[in-house]
């Protein structure tokens, strides 16, 4: 099987909170890049759905990244390559702002370039949280869709089962590839995955893998092609403009009650909510 | 001027209270003129749409059909897409049913998308919306640049619409054929989380549990939310590790909530949590760590073991209650 999986860079989530906004911009010095979380699942996914669990050195299967950016996203592709990606392509932007649905526009055109049998994505990017680009793609390409998987099942390659994590529950699909499926937080846990290669008894390591030394040392002579983003698409006009920041509503400072006593009678003539 | 279409979302052969919110968005986007319609699309939507005929919409559409029982994107955005056609900016509940639906739709649309919304102000025509980015650290307000845009609205900040009264005319839509992608999908079924509690997104009262509560969640946080006719909610931790099932996530990537009162309970309050329920009206956070984030949002704090906590607070609020 062959797997695409886009990736973006994104500001990282856990320094997300020096996030900051000043007279209407956003404020991102200090804040680290790092591979959108939910994309990096993605890669997991794609990795265990094309080896054997028991023995991950071999590829069976081909999985390809891509990102879009400057050039130095390249590092984020070379640490997907580290960890066992085969091949990557950077799709470059210049200083270009995109929006999804130029990224779903462009990635249609590597698909039809690239001919995958499934493209895995994250289920949003932690950054926009936007969480559209799988859902246009899928139509642009007229291919199904299955969204926010928490588990997927391969049927001999040519299907997939896929738990999709809604509001109320899970909802089971049966998705004929070639599609698009996006991942959310649970498709890393130990049995969510299960190939066509991998013993069915086989659980895996928490979350994702990390590259060794070795592997980076390798990823470096892995092939890195670049793209324009105007050999891919003509059109890069943006549905979307970001016009200007605020910061979040502040909360008012709260108070520490010494008991629950105190709690609930704050609570009831207060706060009037019990 | 705008006409607005908002999209219900049905479960169970009624239409999901999340619509009412974008009811309230489609209210507030036609204050300075235009009209709102409603589309009520499934199997049953006839029924169901006796439900929505007293907001104040122009029309309210029904598109019922047999093979729209399931929530199958590649069946309904078709239609949804064709009706839309019809009007300058569809919207649509920003649950994991409009997530889903909605970016396909816009692709049909070729219309802009803005996902998630807080907030809307419409200015000379041209819509300004506003949404949390950054896991809610900053708000963003945003533009579409196409004729035709598509909105999914964030339940928890828009409130639910209430009846206006009069009786909306019922017209019938036909039905759009499916994509062709429809026939690789086949839908297999739900397994629904059955719970006789309120669901997260409509209740008043959330008791939210963390990782620190381990085997004992239920245990502990049943008898407070029986008492408080409260929904329970739970942190991504709790549900990585197992302790709850992942529908009770609260957070970024999980619901985002806005009750009268949330209680947080053996909760750090890691941002992804806070960006889902920072918008409830008043916040209680039992922690014994008196360092943990989640007290720099809570109205009230306790500094305790949740262990002894909770049950005294079961008893106390009986005791208040009686």
């Amino acid at each position: 099987m062959k797997i695409l999986v886009p990736l973006k860079r994104v500001a990282d989530p856990d320094n997300a909170n020096k996030v900051k906004v000043n007279a209407g911009k956003l404020v991102t010095t200090g804040l680290e890049w790092k591979p959108n979380p939910f994309d990096e699942y993605a890669v997991e996914t794609a990795l265990r759905l094309t080896e054997n669990g028991t023995n991950p050195k071999a590829r069976m299967g081909e999985v390809v990244v891509v990102t879009f950016g400057p050039k130095d996203c390249e590092t984020t592709l070379r640490a997907m390559l580290g960890t066992g990606a085969d091949r990557a392509i950077r799709v470059d932007t210049g200083d270009e702002t995109i929006d999804g649905d130029v990224v779903a526009r462009a990635l249609k055109a590597l698909v039809e370039k690239e001919k995958p049998d499934l493209v895995l994505c994250g289920k949003q990017a932690v950054d926009g949280d936007s969480g559209q680009v799988a859902q246009q793609l899928a139509e642009y390409l007229g291919w199904p869709q299955a969204t926010f998987a928490g588990t997927i099942e391969s049927e001999g390659d040519k299907a997939l089962i896929v738990g999709r994590e809604v509001d109320g529950g899970t909802i089971k699909l049966k998705v004929e590839l070639p599609a698009v499926v996006s991942v959310d937080l649970r498709i890393v846990a130990p049995k969510s995955v299960k190939g066509v290669h991998t013993p069915a008894t086989h659980a895996y390591p928490e979350g994702v893998r990390f590259a060794a030394l070795m592997a980076i040392m390798a990823a470096k002579k892995k092939p890195l092609a670049e793209v324009k983003l105007a050999d891919l698409t003509g059109d890069a006009a943006l549905k979307i403009q970001y016009l200007d920041y605020e910061p979040p509503p502040a909360r008012k400072a709260g108070v520490k009650v010494k008991d629950v006593a105190e709690l609930v009678t704050r609570l009831k003539t207060e706060a009037k909510v019990v | 001027m705008s006409n607005i279409l908002v999209v219900a979302e049905m479960s169970d052969g009624k239409v999901r209270k999340s619509t009412h919110s974008a009811i309230t968005f489609a209210r507030e986007a036609t204050k300075a003129g235009g009209s709102f319609s409603i589309l009520v699309i499934g199997a049953g939507a006839k029924a169901a749409a006796a439900e929505v005929t007293t907001f104040g919409a122009a029309k309210v559409l029904v598109c019922d059909d047999a093979s729209l029982k399931d929530p199958v994107c590649e069946r309904l955005a078709p239609t949804v897409a064709a009706v839309g056609q019809g009007f300058d900016i569809v919207s649509i509940t920003a649950s994991s049913f409009g997530k889903d639906l909605a970016p396909r739709v816009a692709a049909k649309l070729s219309a802009g998308y803005a996902p998630d919304i807080s907030g809307v102000k419409v200015d000379g025509g041209k819509a300004t919306y506003r949404r949390p980015v950054y896991a809610g650290n900053a708000y963003v307000n945003v533009q579409l640049t196409t004729a035709k845009g598509v909105v999914s609205v964030r339940q928890s900040e828009f409130s639910a619409a209430e009846p206006s009264g009069g009786a909306s005319p019922i017209e019938d839509v036909a039905m759009t054929a499916h994509d062709a992608a429809a026939s690789k999908v086949t839908f297999l079924g739900i397994e629904a989380a059955k719970s006789e509690r309120p669901d997260l997104g409509e209740a008043k009262v959330i008791v939210a549990g963390g990782r620190a509560l381990k085997e004992k969640f239920a245990e502990v946080l049943d008898p407070l939310a029986n008492e408080l006719g409260a929904a329970i909610g739970a942190s991504r931790a709790a549900c990585d590790a197992g302790y709850a099932p992942a529908e009770l996530q609260v957070g970024q990537t999980g619901r985002v909530v806005a009750p009268a009162l949330y209680v947080a309970i053996g909760i750090s309050g890691a941002i992804q949590h806070l960006a889902g329920m920072k918008g409830s009206k008043t916040i209680v956070a039992i922690n014994k760590d008196a360092e943990a984030p989640i007290f720099q949002v809570a109205d009230y704090g306790l500094v305790q073991d949740l262990f002894g906590a909770v049950p005294a607070l079961v008893s106390e609020i009986k005791k208040a209650n009686a």
